[in-house]
């Protein structure tokens, strides 16, 4: 099952997703990026029916790209989380998407933040936190060695604790798993922990 | 001495006969059965999971000269084989193909109209469209019929610009990228096959051969994949169909019969 989890630190956002496609019992991919840039300083890490996470997502980035271009100025985080909470809320009742959200962001006014946003339109600002089985592992390991004004390096240290319990624990824990960042200087990959590799692609 | 059977008599008591052994007795107790509600049940729900609703089995991976693409022809309703001989590859246009599991009506109603609008993207565009934005535009349609009942598991294949490209799109909305897909229920059974043999720079043929493979070994352990193996190739300058083989002879000819020997051999007896 899907994992997701995330945290904030002293000038820093993390958010860690896993990476594999799965369908029944096949697993079609185990390098699928589930985390999206949503602008210079916004990561979206989604879980849910592969249709609606990416639609969904894809659908939240555009609209925050045309706020932009219409008004010369980003969304601020919070703003970007409430329009997302907006957008599941409003389709609740009709046509509800079954995505998972953790949205982390950097502004240069507030610093880091990162939001849970639930499937039925649930909003918190959050230090930490999770979704999917993996979170029944993650959270409380987050809870324990978590404070508050991590740096990187604790932060990854923390991150990489979660996935080797999640890897140990979880029946069908996924193999693979990739870690974005977002601070200051923007939203970008940090790395993947990856323990099995997809066969050899032709290399650049 | 005398010959010791007790090992040979059963504990049940045996009834009818009256005997001086077992008056002294209430009813013995039987082997107990185990204590569950529905004893085989476990075994259904695993069986289940993998039920095929998209009975089926077809492949396509990317390759250093191109891209394969490889599908049975069997369509079945249930227990009932309704055809030998479906085209499950579907020709879009001449250098994008799709590939059919799930509902037959579904797949070549949309790659038809898949083929329509690719077509009119060319018409206003003045350029063919890309496998990306192809298989965008079908995952977008099938996406806003999400819930309403449509059994689409597709791969579309395809040659351009940017070089070989390959997408797995179903009626759930899924899209994915990547180099190796197997769609259908006798796909667990060609990834083995396929994820094993599969190099990066295989020539052509050796492509050609490990999808042949790998459709045959699917059909021969899945009940609703079966009838011919098409491979098809996509390369820089379209799709090529490379080889339609039926898979019983394939059979035959991976596992040829030898002749066993025979132990004993059972005479007619003269006379009638």
């Amino acid at each position: 099952m899907e994992c997701v989890f995330g945290l904030v630190g002293n000038d820093f956002a993390v958010v860690v997703a896993d990476t594999s496609a799965v369908h029944s019992i096949l697993v079609h991919k185990s390098n699928e990026d589930k985390i999206m840039i949503l602008d210079s300083h916004k990561l979206i890490a989604a879980s849910g029916e592969p249709g609606d996470r990416v639609q969904f997502t894809e659908y939240i980035q555009k609209n925050v790209a045309l706020y932009q271009f219409r008004n010369g100025i980003p969304l601020t985080t919070a703003a970007a989380a409430n329009f997302t909470r907006g957008e599941l809320a409003t389709a609740l009742r009709k046509n509800p998407y079954s995505v998972n959200i953790l949205l982390a962001g950097y502004d240069k006014e507030t610093g880091p933040s990162l939001y849970y946003i639930d499937y039925i339109a649930t909003l918190h600002k959050v230090d930490k936190g999770a979704f999917g089985y993996g979170s029944y592992f993650s959270l409380s390991m987050m809870d324990r060695h978590y404070h508050s004004g991590m740096t990187v390096e604790e932060a990854i240290d923390l991150v990489d604790k979660c996935i080797m319990e999640i890897r140990s624990r979880l029946v069908v824990a996924p193999p693979n798993f990739v870690i974005k960042i977002v601070d200051k200087d923007g939203a970008r990959e940090y790395a993947w922990r990856e323990s099995v590799k997809d066969a050899a692609v032709a290399s650049a | 001495m005398k010959f010791d059977t007790s090992g040979l008599e059963s504990a049940a008591p045996v009834w009818g006969a009256p005997s001086e052994l077992v008056d002294g007795f209430s009813a013995a107790p039987s082997f107990e059965v185990p204590n569950t509600t529905d004893f085989d049940g476990f075994q259904k729900e695993a069986i289940q999971m993998v039920k095929p609703a998209k009975g089926t089995t077809t492949l396509a991976f990317i390759f250093k000269e191109g891209v394969i693409v490889a599908a049975d022809s069997r369509a079945s309703m249930g227990g009932y084989i309704s055809s030998q001989s479906v085209k499950k590859i579907i020709e879009i246009n001449p250098y994008m193909l799709g590939t059919m599991a799930g509902g037959a009506a579904d797949c070549q109603f949309w790659h038809r109209n898949l083929g329509i609008k690719c077509r009119l993207h060319e018409l206003a565009n003045k350029r063919r469209i890309s496998v990306t934005g192809a298989s965008k535009l079908l995952a977008n349609i099938l996406y806003s019929y999400r819930g309403m009942g449509l059994s689409v598991g597709t791969m579309i294949a395809g040659w351009d610009e940017t070089g070989p490209g390959l997408y797995y799109v179903d009626s759930e909305g899924g899209r994915l990228k990547g180099m190796r897909f197997s769609v259908g229920s006798g796909s667990p059974y060609a990834y083995g096959v396929l994820d094993n043999g599969y190099r990066y720079d295989m020539s052509v043929e050796e492509a050609a051969e490990l999808a042949r493979r790998a459709i045959y070994h699917a059909t021969f352990r899945d009940g609703a994949s079966g009838g011919v193996a098409s491979v098809y190739f996509v390369g820089p300058s379209g799709w090529k169909k490379l080889s339609g083989d039926d898979v019983g002879e394939l059979h035959y000819q991976y596992y040829p019969v030898m002749p066993s020997t025979v132990e004993q051999e059972m005479v007619e007896a003269a006379g009638a």
